[in-house]
């Protein structure tokens, strides 16, 4: 018991950190040790990776918040698309083949990942137009927010805001329909098709993945899907550990984040790929 | 232009502040009820409950938190760490509010509304 405790404390450190670093659930990191490693059942290991989601996104974003990087305009604005999103998918549960969807997003997060490489060879992170986004500046989108391993402000801007509106209704109606937290395609919508840096589109991520996984987390409190002797020392370690996170992160320049992100974005994406294909390994 | 631009920057400092402080001690209030839940846990070496089972309706998580069931204040303590995000949400509609930007007051009271639809859908389906 003290043993799954710690084991669990410790894998939500990691989990936290990871997570908060990269504006990703620790869905990801979390699913495959307690089903593979622990040989938790699927239902209680998707319950307790909603708590780890609801717990990086909380445990990061007061850190983001205070330091002010996150863009609480953008997060809010897109978190329409996803509550939506979420809606539609959970109730095409059954009606839509998922094969599709993990066709779909498998596609999209390699590109992303291959974008990616192109961002980091030109070396160019922010995005300053001479004649600003139309709609970003209607809907005041555009921000600014302070560096730390730069030392300075950096404003930006953003565009495309139809597309990474697009991109974030279909990140929700894949973590309705597939379960999954679906931070990957967030940090996607906003850094790929949006252009935000990738900091601050990091840290929004990470808000509203919590916000997204709140609704759905009720349903598996409710229906038992939580185990507290699994759940609770994670949760912990997961705050903790997403607290530190965020502090690295901000101290890191946005390149590094980026080469620690493609691989592992690219791998999501061909993980998904292979899922619609019908491959298991 | 430039002047507008800053007290923009500012009012939003102010505002993320605010709800920085607010969530800090949602999330502090729901880790330390999981760590007295867990502490009781592994120190009674008892969950409170017989065999595997888990309290998970609402009155039974009461009772049980007052009879110092540690399930019962484990779950208390993750119902807490799920009702943040929500919580985040509605401080934002209030520093909008503050700020009188009407527009992202209707845009953040819209996404809670969605979020109520989605807790009802997933409560009755």
């Amino acid at each position: 018991m003290m043993q799954t405790a710690l084991l669990m404390l410790g894998v939500g450190i990691f989990a936290g950190i990871a997570g908060s670093i990269l504006g990703i659930g620790g869905g990801m990191i979390i699913t495959p040790i307690l089903t593979l490693g622990m040989g938790l059942n699927i239902k209680y290991a998707i319950g307790a990776s909603i708590i780890a989601v609801i717990a990086t996104s909380s445990g990061a974003t007061i850190a983001y918040l205070r330091d002010n990087v996150l863009n609480l305009r953008v997060a809010m604005f897109l978190e329409i698309a996803t509550t939506i999103g979420a809606i539609v998918g959970a109730l095409l549960t059954g009606i839509l083949d998922p094969k599709y969807l993990y066709l779909l997003f498998g596609c999209l997060l390699v590109f992303s990942g291959w974008n990616m490489v192109r961002k980091l060879r030109r070396g160019q992170e922010v995005l300053q137009r001479v004649e600003p986004d139309k709609i970003a500046a209607k809907l005041k989108l555009n921000g600014s927010y302070y560096d730390k391993a730069e030392m300075k402000d950096i404003d930006y801007q953003v565009e495309n805001i139809p597309a990474g509106f697009s991109v974030m209704f279909g990140a929700g109606v894949a973590s309705g329909l597939l379960g999954i937290g679906s931070g990957a395609f967030k940090v996607m919508a906003m850094d790929t098709f949006m252009k935000m840096p990738l900091k601050p589109s990091s840290s929004t991520s990470n808000l509203m993945m919590g916000v997204t996984a709140a609704a759905s987390a009720t349903v598996y409190f409710f229906n038992g899907a939580i185990l507290p002797g699994i759940a609770v020392p994670m949760a912990l370690g997961i705050l903790g550990g997403a607290v530190v996170g965020s502090r690295i992160m901000q101290v890191l320049p946005a390149k590094w984040i980026r080469i620690v992100f493609i691989p592992v974005i690219l791998y999501i994406g061909l993980q998904m790929l292979f899922k619609g294909l019908g491959v298991h390994f | 232009m430039a002047d507008k631009q800053t007290a923009t920057s500012k009012e939003m400092l102010q505002v993320e502040s605010v709800i920085g402080r607010i969530l800090q001690v949602g999330v502090i209030f729901s880790a330390i009820v999981m760590a007295i839940g867990l502490g009781l846990f592994l120190i009674t070496g008892k969950s409170g409950y017989p065999g595997t089972m888990v309290p998970r309706q609402m009155g039974l998580i009461l009772q049980g938190t007052w009879q110092l069931k540690p399930y019962a204040i484990m779950m208390l303590g993750v119902y807490c760490l799920i009702l943040t995000p929500v919580l985040r949400v509605v401080v934002s509609i209030y520093a909008f509010y503050k700020e009188r930007d009407h527009l992202y007051v209707a845009i953040t009271t819209l996404v809670l509304f969605i979020l109520m639809v989605a807790l009802f859908i997933g409560v009755h389906g």
